[in-house]
Order: C-alpha cells, then structure tokens, then sequence
C-alpha cells in the first residue's frame, strides 16, 4: 500500500481542522491519526484524463478535495492587498453519497485579506445534503454560507472564467470578478502531482493567469482593487504520511505571462521533498525535479509562539532562477481550528514579481 | 503566640464551667447557619441545574429565531438564513415517550453550533464523527442512566417503536434531555426537514435583514440574562431564602443573649485579666479570636446540619418545582467548596454582628471597678422609649412599602419590616401590660410577681421576640397554605370537568380513537381540546380551545365574566384570560388582547377571567374550533370524554387494549386529581418543614434564655424564700411568670400573625405567582398553635423551675449570705 | 531600710483631681514616696484620703495629672496602655481586697497565669509557693470552694509568681477576720523578704501597719 499512499496539499489543515472543531486535544490525535489509510476511497492513479466540466465539480469518492484563490491585488494608490478564498471538502467515511443530514461530506471555508499593517480571516463550517455549502459544476457555483465562488454569463469550461468571488468576515469583505482568456494548467505530470519520493499524489490542475478586479472593503471602508489571481484544484485521498510535519508552498506570477508553482514538504527524516512547475509563456507545464531546487528559509517571523521562516531564498539555476522573497505582512497568520500561514509576497533578484506563500506544520 | 494562647485558655475556663452557656451558645451559631446553609444549598443546587438547562443548546442564554406560529419550520430557512451571512444553527425539538416516560429530545447540528452556547457537549474528534454517523448517539446527563435504569450504550425503544441511538453520558446535561442529531430528532419525532428554531452565534459579518430572508414567518428572540426557569422559580427561591434568613436571625438571637450573659459573668475575669497585665487590645483580639474559633467550629457543625436538612428536604423541593415549573433538579445533592467557605463566612459574621454589643462594652470596660451602674430601672425605661419609636418607624417604613410598592421584594420588605417592627415593639407592648398589671394587683405578693416579670423582660426580651417572629410566620404561612389547599382543591373540582383525559401519539390516532369512541353509548360527550402557544409582551402564553360544550359552561369556574361570555366564546372573537395574565398585562374585562397567529394577529376580547393555579405560563381559553382555524398546525390529540361513572374502569382498559395508550397519556378525572393534590401537597411540604425548624429554634431560644437567666435570678428569690415562700410556691410562681409572658408573646403573634398572611395572600402571592386567593382565618389552627406555644413555653420553663423545687436550702443561704 | 538597696519606686510631686458632678475633688497633692528592694512599707490614711487612687496611679491602672513615677528605671508617664499592662504583667504583683481570683480557674491555673502569661513561669518557685503559702491539698478547688482567707493566699502567690520588683496591695486583709489577717500578712511579709521584692500596702489598719518596716500616712493629698 505504501506507494498507493497519497498527500496533498493543504490536506493537512482540512483534515485536522474539520475533525478538531476547535478541541486542541482533539487536533494532537488527528494529527497522528491522519497517516492511516484512505480506505475504501478512490486512489489517485497517475494517467487521468482531465473532464471538464466534470473535474471542476466535487468528487466525493476521494477523501479530500479544495477550491482555492490567491489574488495578488493593488488599489489606485498602488496600496498592496491580498486575498484569499477557500473551500475545502472531507468525506467522513467512504460509499455512496447519503441523502440529508446523514451526507457524510463536511465542508470547512476560509476566507482572508491582507494588508501590508493587518490580516483579517474568518472560517465557517458545513455539513453537506442539505444545501449550506457544496460545489456544482454546471452551471459553475463552489458556496458555503454566504460566501461564493460562480461562474458569470458564458463561463468557459476550459479556463474557468469570468468567475466571481466573495466572502465576508467579521471585519472585512471582498466581491472580486477574475477573468481570463487563457487555459487551465494541469500541474505535476499532467495533473498528477507527486508529493513525495514513496508516491503519495493528488489529482492538481490551476488557473494562474486571473485578473482580477473589484472591491476590498476593511472596517467598514471599500476601496476599488485590480490585480492577478491564481486558482488552485486538488483532490486525493490520503492526508498525510506520518513522517511528513508540514510544507512550504509558493505560487508565482513571474509576470504576464511566466508562472511557477514550488513547494517543499518537510520530512522529520530531514529529506524534504521539493517540488514544482514552471508555466511557460505559451501555457506549457513543465515539471521541475527535486534536485534542480534550493529553496533556503532566510529571516524568521515570530507569530503566536512560533517561528516561522517568512522571507525566502529560491533557487533553480536550470532556469536562471535566483530570487528573495519578502511577505507583505509578516504576521499573515491564519489563526483558524488548525493554524497557518498564509500571505501574499513579493521577490526580486533574476525575477520579480508578487505571489502567494503558505506554510504550514510550524 | 503563647501568650495569646494562655490568655484564650483562662477565657475559655469560663465555658467548661458554665457548659450550659457554651451550649446556648453552640446551639444558637448551629441553628443560625445550620438552616441558612441548607436553604442555600437547595437554591445553588435549583441554579446549578437551571443554568445547565438554560445553557442546553439554546436556551434563553442564546438569542434565536422561531416560528411566529410557535411551530416548526422547512430547514430551508436555515440554509436560506447561513446563505445571508447569519451564523445560525438549526435545532429541532420535540419529546419522545420511554418506558412510558416522557422526555425532551434535542436534536442539534454540533457543525454549525455556535461556540458560545453555554458548555455546549465537548464533542471531540471521534466523538462529532460518530455523534453525526449513524447510528450516531443520545447524549444524556449521568442522573438519566440511573433514572432510566439503563447503561451506557443502550438502545432505548421510543415512540412510534423506533429505536434511540446508543446513550452516551455527557455531564454537562440536564437530566430530562436527550441530544441527538438533527437528522436523526427529524426520524424520531417524525418531522423531516422540519426545524424548531435557529440559535443565532454571536460571531458573523453583515447580515440580510430578517424580513428579506423568511418574510413575517420568524420572530428574533432576543437572550435574558436570566433563564426562563430562573425567573419563573424566582419567587419559590426568594420564598425559601425568606425562611433561611428569618431562621437566621432567630439563632443570631439566641447567640447574642448567650455571649451578652456570658459576657457580664466574665466582667471580674477581663478585669483581673487587665490588672494582671492583659492590654486592652490583646484582650480584645483574643476575645474576637475566641468567637471565631467558636463560630468555626459551630459553623462547620451546622453547616453539616445544613448539608442534612438539605439533603432530606431536596426531594420535596425538586417535585414542587418539578411539579410547578417543570425544573428537573437532579435528586442528588451535590456542593461546592464555596458553599462551605460561605457558610462559615456568614457564620462567623453573623457571631461578630451578634456580638457587636458585648464587644463594644469589653472595647470600653474599664480597668477599675466603676460605681455600680443606678437608676437602672430609669436608664431601661428609657431604653424602651427610644425602641418603641423606632419600631413605629419601621412599621411606619412597613407601611410605606405597602402602599408605594410594587414588587415581590418590596412585598418581602413590607414583611420584614413589618416583623422587625413587631419584634422591637413586643418589649414596649410587654412592659406597658405587666406595669398595668402591676398597678391593678393588690396583694403585695401580686405586685412583686408582676414588677419581679418586669424585672425579668430585659434578659427575656430576645428570646421573646424570636418567639412572637417564629410564630407570626407560622400563623401567616400556615393561614395561607390553608387558604391555598381549600382553594385549590374546589378550583381543581371545577377545572378537571371531563371524567376522562386522553392524549393520542398522533392526530391520526387520535381520529381512530374518536372514531372507535362515537360507538360506545357510555360515552355521553366527546370534548377535543388543543394548545397553542405564542408569545405576548415578551413572554410565552398558553391558548387553549374549550369546546363548545354544556360541560365547561356548567363547570368552568370564572373569577369574573361579561354577560354571555360563552356565547361570546364561540363566536371565536373573544376569549377568558388566567388571573396570571390580566395582572401581568393588566388587562380586565371588555379589553382587548392581541394574539399573534399564523394568518395575522387575532384580536381577542376579553369576556372573562378564570383562576389558573400553579401555571407559570399566562394562559389564554378560546373556543377550539376558532382555535383550530387560527393555528392550523397544532396537534390535536387530546380529547376529554364524559363518561358515566360506573363505564369509566371498562372503557379506560378499552381504550389500553385497543391504542396502546399508557397511564401517561390516558388518565380518569379522580387520577389526576390526585396527582395535582400529591404536588400540590409537595409544594408546601417544604415550608411546612422550614417552618416547624424556625418554631423549633425559636423554642431553643426561649429554653436558653430562661436557662441562663434563671441563675442570675437566684439573689432575687433567697430573700422571698428567706421570709418564708416555700421553694414549691416559688417554682409555681417562676413558672407561672414564665407563662404569663409568653402567653401575652403568643397572644400578639396571632394577629400580627393573620397580618403576616394577608400580606402574603395580597402582596407576595400576587407578585410571586400572579394569583390572588380569597383570604380566610381558621379559629382551630390559631388554637392548636397556641397550645404548641404554651407547650414550647411550659417545657422550656421547666427545667429551671425544678432546679428551682430541688434546690438545696443550703445554697440558697449561701447566695443569701453573699453580698457579690 | 537597708542602705544602698536599689530604689524600685520613686515618686515625686504627683498629683491626681477628681471631677465629680461638676466639683473637681483634688485627692492627690503632691505626693513624694521612695521604696527601696526589699522593703516592705505600709500606707494608711482615712478613707477616701486617696490612698487606693495612689495605688492605682502606681500600678498604671490610672493617670496621674502632673509629677512623675518611676518603678526601677521606667518612668511611667513615657508609656501607652500596651507598655503600663507590659509593667503591670512583668514587674509588678496586685493583690486586692475582694481576691480577684478567676472563678473558672482552679487553685494551680490561678496561681500561674499570670506568670505564664508574662512568659515567666518557673516550675521550680512556683512550687516553693504553694508550700510555703499551705496550699498543696487545694490545687484542684475552684474559688467559690475556698474560703477567703485561702483565696487572699492564693491571690499573693499569683502575684508573687512572676518575681515582681514591687508588690502592691490594696486593703488585702479587709475582708479577713484578724487572726486570719494576721497570718496571711505574716506570710506575704516572709515571701516578700525571700523575694527581695519591695512591699506598698494600702490600710486603715494602724495595727497591721505596724507591722511593717516603714510607715506612712496619706493626709489631705499628701505624704506627712
């Protein structure tokens, strides 16, 4: 079974925090509870044909699946934004789809802004069957409460736009419109995305190539944003193999038209496995291996009792790629059921440019 | 240190020679807190479980949305709310029937449960996935294990023959509730997709406005700091804290003339502790620690008793709000270390406040002998003067709060007041009575008896007035059950007019059963009734439909009623309101009182009002068929029937063979009339108790009082014994002194007695529980008090008395002899 | 008089004045008074000449208006109420005519609580005290079983317990018949001497005055 064993991305935050509520005994134990195996749930096989609009919808048959933005956004002033828009699907158990209350899938959302002097998240939960949150593929909609994720008027499935985005918390709101006229990117080896050297995987497709425009508002203050906003899909079936303690993941708009998608997942063995995919001008995928990496933590930012490494060094010479990366809030901190990281960055050196980083298990 | 010690222990000599005294003084902390402590730890064990049951998932802690009908509503509306930004989680209620029993099922969505509901289940990682999976789990409190006679992990059958999910213990639950998921509550009560209400989290950003979401079919219930049990049980609270403090204060009497004697013994002892070197301040800290130490130690004593008077009465105490108000306090007793810490802080306080006098004379005792105090006769006379205007004062308060008043406190202080009042007026009242005596008696003996009586009220005077206090309260609590037992019964008459009461699991059933009953020619009438319930001026009220029927305009009892105010009824346009209610929205006859139902708010007149004892809730009576129109969605499963006497056995074990009906669901009139008298009865057990505790100890007092007393009175005896009184006469004539007095104390407590019960009757009932009763005097239980009084006086003088008859000629040369 | 014996009183000048339904009585004018270690020395003087007033001055029970006096080398006007009942404990016996025993106390916790409470309780004198004031088949009785020549007895050995500096006694035979007072006076004067301690004591009695070393008389406020 070990090399049937998967993990993905962000599976971790999903997992643990669905099942914890909030309980911080209850978090210890799912986190050693998630290396066992996704049984009776489908397995992520690599040679998977992409259908959409199928693919955009859930697939409750793999334990964990997820919707995510990241919009790097500026207002006319040139004051950085971020914004984040997430759902996240678990299945608690295998087999066919119950009817109601019994559905056996949870969902849990979170939604973010950030600002150069604050952070603002918020994070909600449902239960599936009775229609407070889910995803339908067509017409395109990703909901839980009031926040939304639906395709406009003549949404293309192949690149997923016009789409528009908006969730709310207690202290902030955002209702952004993305569009696009470029194809979705399968990440990986077309789609299939290895996360470790044993194999674990997830079925991983993107849209990076966003523009994004709408509004931000923070205390009460709307202010008009316009910007870049990358799309992240990814569903599997096994959380999480029990030596792994975390990840650091990177999404990059390099500029218009060149994107990179990188991360790190460390092991408690001290081999961590690096990993990515260089978008090309002409939307060509293409894998970059673990050895063509250097990925180099550089200051540390000290955040509710952790140190967490939020400026970076990365380095792919295969490419002609040296660049440092700084956050534009260091104190980008997801203070959720299970805690992260998560912000928007800017780098320089061979490359520049803004992105998104998320780091988790610190 | 050894210094402090060496003194305590010459102060405390004292006691191991006057054990007696300490005793008075012993017995008089371990009333005081014995009863305080117990009637607080029967109301921190009612607030314990109140505050479980308020925070069980949305009770009145958490604001909510309901239906404006009262009723259930799509769980759409949960989504369409969630979908506009409200933090909402649905939660469907209903009961189900175990064993017979009937219970409160929850069913909660633990997802989307705001945070802040209370100490909502800590349901963890395994625990939520297995609470939602089927078959998922019934949480229940501990005390329901052992009530259902179950274990962990059962499966009971309920209603409709549907199994529960396995029971699971949460302790944070009240007993009575059971919790499941709302999927699972929709199966068991047979209502799917349907919700109760929706709590409201307190988190959220903007939210659509209410109207936007779900038109005029939710109404936003806003939370009460208080529960809805709390401020329902309330006035039964503030009841039993009444007869704490009153038993409190009794027992402070009896420790403040206990240390008073004690201290005027031990006046040479500080003295000679002075000359010998003791400073004014170390004898004063070691005085104060000595009290303490003795409050300590009395106070852990009685909080024992406390823990015991409670613990016999909670049983009583949990049926009479369990019968009342619906409160489930579970049987057990269980106290918190504040509780003790409490107790013997109010122990030791109350021993210092006692005390205050005799400390305040140590404070200023001076080291030499001063000149004996004179004209003590005049300084007493003028004593009394002062204390006689200020009890006019604190009647003239009692009187004042009568009439500006308009609470259930005020009612309480206009009884306080009133006995404070009394109690410092008794003396005044006494030393007027005796001089009167005094002056009509010629024999010189007579004279001497009287003036002697005088004398004697001073060290009297205390335990006196905790005699006229304790049986004035029990003149007064007893004059009103009496009322409310006679009352209750005769309304209970009137009120259970059908011969018998069924409630069918379903309308379907209960339309076979009708059905199968218009068959039976013993059965002379068929009457449906039904309840709605809505909410009026912020509270919920009750409506129930009468049929139109001969029945209930026969035998319906109505306080006060329009011309043709049945006929009005059954036009469906008027209604009867409960006395609860016209006071709380203070409405009388020919006003009007809208009732919000589904189709509209329905104006009603109102034609009548009618006693409803022992309902919390306000209490509206339509005609049903109006009632049935108004809310259409309410069960209708109950049917009374008129049945002859004779056919009511046969048909009642009918119905049990052919619907499965339990005595839960299918009682005769004289069953339930008996099960409303037994919680009726219930109900005043508890004052009953409490009250024959305060005789008790007001008795204590007396005893001790004569006790001490009767000492000190020996110097005034020798001389009458020296000129030739025998000791036989002279005991007959202490004892009668002893009786004399405490007749004319009995005496002025009876009417200050019926005082206390009009008030009562007019002022705390009312205010309490909305319902006024007519008021009325029983000649033969102020006689049979009065007997108990002479009793408790006669016993309590006795043992003086006879020390007195076996007195050693001897000693009382001795005392003779002594010029002390 | 023994010649350079330490001085244990010294009081000079005092004066003490009584107000009394608004008439000011002046008891003490002046009153100059020595007593040295060992001495044993007898007041008297008519009553209500002021002679319980200067007892009570010098044992700190009361004030006096003006003038000084000094036990050993404290002076006593320096004192609060805490010190004057420190001295009082410490370095002075009472013995008053009404006894002042403790009632609740048996014959040996009398003897010895004011030694213990002065923290100068010595087993070893306080057995000489019960013997040699005869009260060895006593010390389980209480007060009220004593009779009062017995209970003067018992009040001396209290106050004698803590080896004071002065033992002062007011009227302390008064309420004795005189055989009686004759011999508690002679054992106080025998104890007094084993002690070394200074004697004052007040009476009307010239006969029992005489039969102490020194004697002095109390006369319209003072000393003649």
């Amino acid at each position: 079974m070990n090399d049937k064993r998967l993990i993905s991305r962000r599976a971790f935050a999903s997992s643990v925090a669905l099942l914890g509520l909030g309980r911080r005994s209850a978090l210890a134990q799912s986190f050693a509870g998630l290396g066992i195996d996704g049984e009776g749930f489908a397995t992520v096989m690599p040679g998977k044909v992409f259908a959409f609009p199928a693919d955009h919808g859930p697939h409750p048959d793999y334990r964990i699946e997820w919707w995510y933005v990241t919009a790097n956004l500026a207002d006319s002033k040139g004051t950085a934004y971020g914004a984040q828009w997430t759902l996240f699907r678990q299945a608690m158990r295998a087999g066919a789809q119950a009817q109601g209350w019994a559905n056996q899938q949870i969902w849990m959302g979170h939604a973010a802004v950030t600002r150069a002097d604050t952070h603002r998240y918020s994070e909600t939960f449902a239960r599936g069957g009775v229609g407070q949150a889910g995803v339908e593929a067509e017409p395109y909609r990703a909901w839980i409460d009031s926040w939304e994720m639906r395709g406009l008027d003549a949404m293309s499935d192949t690149t997923l736009a016009p789409l528009e985005i908006k969730a709310s918390g207690a202290d902030f709101r955002y209702l952004l419109r993305l569009d696009t006229d470029r194809a979705l990117v399968l990440e990986g080896d077309a789609g299939y995305s290895r996360k470790s050297e044993r194999g674990q995987a997830s079925y991983y497709y993107s849209q990076p190539y966003f523009r994004a425009s709408g509004s931000v508002t923070l205390d009460g203050m709307p202010v008009q944003v316009t910007g870049q906003a990358w799309m992240d899909r990814e569903w599997s079936s096994q959380p999480l193999a029990s030596d792994q303690t975390g990840w650091d993941w990177f999404s990059l708009h390099l500029n218009d038209r060149e994107k990179l998608m990188l991360y790190r997942m460390r092991q408690s063995d001290g081999h961590d496995y690096l990993s990515g995919n260089w978008i090309s001008k002409e939307g060509k995928s293409e894998q970059i291996f673990p050895a063509d990496i250097k990925m180099m933590p550089m200051a540390s930012t000290d955040i509710a009792g952790r140190k967490l490494p939020t400026s970076w060094r990365i380095e792919i010479p295969a490419r002609g790629m040296a660049i440092e990366s700084i956050p534009l809030n260091a104190k980008s901190w997801m203070g959720t059921s299970f805690p992260y990281w998560e912000g928007p960055i800017s780098f320089s050196g061979s490359h520049t440019g803004l992105g998104y980083l998320e780091m988790t298990g610190y | 240190m050894s210094r402090t010690l060496w003194i305590l222990a010459v102060l405390l000599s004292h006691w191991r020679r006057h054990p007696m005294q300490l005793a008075t003084l012993l017995i008089g902390l371990i009333s005081a807190t014995a009863l305080w402590s117990g009637v607080q730890a029967l109301n921190q064990q009612a607030r314990d479980s109140y505050d479980r049951a308020a925070a069980t998932f949305g009770g009145a802690r958490t604001a909510m949305l309901v239906a404006r009908d009262g009723t259930t509503f799509p769980q759409q509306l949960f989504v369409d709310f969630r979908r506009a930004g409200w933090p909402v989680s649905p939660v469907l209620e209903g009961r189900v029937q175990i064993g017979g029993r009937s219970f409160r099922l929850l069913g909660i969505e633990p997802v989307t449960l705001p945070a802040e509901v209370g100490n909502a289940p800590a349901i963890g990682r395994a625990g939520l996935q297995s609470f939602m999976t089927p078959p998922g789990e019934t949480l229940v409190a501990p005390e329901m294990l052992s009530d259902l006679d179950l274990p962990q992990g059962a499966r009971p059958a309920a209603t409709s023959s549907m199994v529960l999910p396995p029971l699971r213990v949460q302790p944070q639950l009240v007993p009575g509730v059971l919790v499941v998921d709302i999927g699972i509550a929709q199966r068991l009560l047979d209502r799917p997709d349907q919700v109760s209400r929706l709590l409201i989290g307190k988190s959220g950003a903007g939210r659509a406005a209410l109207e936007t979401i779900a038109g005029d079919r939710l109404r936003l219930v806003e939370p009460t700091a208080e529960s809805d049990l709390e401020r329902l049980t309330d006035s039964f609270h503030l009841n039993l804290t009444a007869f704490g403090l009153l038993s409190f204060f009794v027992g402070l009497f009896i420790v403040n003339s206990a240390i008073g004697l004690a201290f005027e013994q031990r006046r040479p002892m500080l003295r000679t502790l002075r000359a010998c070197g003791v400073s004014a301040r170390m004898l004063n800290t070691v005085l104060v620690l000595e009290l303490v130490s003795l409050a300590l130690l009395a106070g852990a004593v009685g909080l024992v008793c406390g823990y015991f008077i409670a613990a016999s009465l909670l049983p009583d105490v949990a049926a009479s709000l369990r019968g009342l108000y619906g409160a489930q306090i579970p049987g057990e007793l269980t106290l918190k270390p504040e509780w003790w810490i409490a107790g013997l802080v109010i122990g030791v306080i109350g021993a210092l406040a006692a005390a205050t006098a005799s400390f305040a004379k140590a404070i200023r005792l001076p080291v030499l002998a001063a000149a004996q105090p004179q004209a003590w006769q005049q300084a007493q006379h003028r004593w009394l003067i002062w204390q006689g205007a200020f009890a006019l004062v604190v009647l003239a308060v009692a009187a004042g709060f009568l009439w500006f008043g308009d609470s259930l406190i005020s009612g309480f202080a206009v009884l306080a007041a009133l006995l404070l009042g009394a109690a410092l007026g008794l003396p005044v009242i006494l030393e007027w009575v005796l001089s009167l005596s005094q002056r009509s008696a010629g024999r010189p003996l007579a004279v001497w008896f009287w003036a002697d009586s005088r004398q004697q009220l001073s060290g009297l005077s205390l335990a006196l007035m905790a005699l006229l206090l304790a049986l004035a309260v029990n003149v007064g609590v007893g004059t009103m059950v009496e009322s409310f037992s006679r009352t209750f019964t005769s309304w209970l008459d009137g009120r259970l007019a059908a011969d018998v009461y069924i409630n069918a699991s379903s309308d379907a059933q209960a339309a076979e059963i009708k059905a199968w009953l218009g068959e039976r020619p013993e059965v002379e009438a068929i009457l449906p009734g039904g309840r709605a319930e809505a909410q009026i001026g912020g509270a919920p009220v009750e409506i129930l439909g009468l049929a139109d029927h001969a029945t209930y305009r026969d035998r319906w009892p109505l306080l006060q009623s329009s011309a043709n105010a049945w006929d009005r009824l059954h036009r469906g346009d008027a209604g009867f309101i409960s006395e609860q209610l016209s006071r709380r929205l203070k409405l009388t006859l020919g006003d009007r009182i809208d009732v919000p139902a589904s189709g509209g708010n329905w104006t009603l007149e109102v034609v009548g009002i009618y006693a409803d004892y022992g309902n919390p809730k306000g209490q509206i009576a339509v005609n049903f068929a109006a009632l049935t129109r108004r809310f259409p969605g309410i069960p209708l499963t109950r049917l009374g029937l008129r049945v002859a006497p004779a056919a009511i056995p046969a048909l009642i074990s009918g119905l049990q063979d052919k619907f499965g009906l339990d005595g839960n669901n299918l009682l005769d009139q004289a069953t339930l009339k008996a099960e409303s008298t037994r919680i009726f009865n219930r109900t005043f057990a508890v004052t009953s108790a409490l009250n024959a505790f305060t005789l008790g100890v007001a008795g204590i007092a007396l005893l001790t009082s004569l006790l001490t007393l009767s000492n000190s009175r020996l110097p005034q005896l020798a001389p009458l014994w020296a000129i030739g009184i025998t000791r036989r006469r002279l005991a007959v004539i202490e004892l009668l002194k002893t009786l004399s007095v405490a007749l004319i104390t009995t005496l002025l407590a009876l009417p200050l007695g019926l005082l206390v019960a009009w008030c009562l009757i007019a002022v705390v009932n009312v205010k309490a529980f909305g319902w006024r009763l007519p008021f009325n005097v029983f000649p033969l239980q102020l006689l049979e008090l009065l007997g108990v009084a002479m009793a408790a006086a006669l016993l309590a003088a006795l043992l003086p008395v006879i020390k007195l008859a076996r007195m050693q000629p001897t000693s009382l040369i001795k005392i003779f002899a002594d010029e002390r | 008089m023994t010649p350079g014996n330490a001085t244990v009183l010294s009081v000079r000048n005092l004066a003490k004045t009584y107000r009394s339904a608004g008439e000011q009585i002046a008891v003490l004018r002046g009153v100059d008074l020595s007593i040295a270690a060992g001495e044993r020395v007898a007041l008297t003087g008519e009553s209500g000449s002021g002679k319980s007033t200067l007892l009570h001055l010098i044992a700190g029970l009361d004030r006096a208006d003006s003038g000084e006096i000094r036990l050993a080398d404290t002076l006593l006007s320096d004192l609060a109420d805490a010190g004057r009942a420190a001295l009082r404990r410490d370095r002075l016996g009472l013995v008053f005519q009404q006894f002042n025993l403790i009632p609740s106390l048996d014959v040996r916790d009398n003897l010895a609580f004011q030694s213990r409470i002065a923290g100068r309780h010595d087993a070893g004198w306080h057995a000489e005290l019960v013997e040699r004031l005869g009260l060895g088949d006593l010390l389980g009785r209480y007060p009220e079983q004593l009779s009062g020549g017995q209970q003067q007895k018992v009040a001396i050995g209290r106050a004698l317990a803590v080896k004071p500096l002065l033992l002062l006694a007011d009227e302390p035979t008064g309420n004795l018949d005189e055989a009686t007072a004759d011999a508690v006076l002679a054992l106080t004067r025998d104890l007094v001497a084993r002690t070394g301690c200074g004697f004052l004591m007040v009476t009307h009695s010239t006969r029992l005055a005489a039969t102490l070393d020194r004697q002095l008389h109390l006369s319209a406020g003072v000393i003649a």
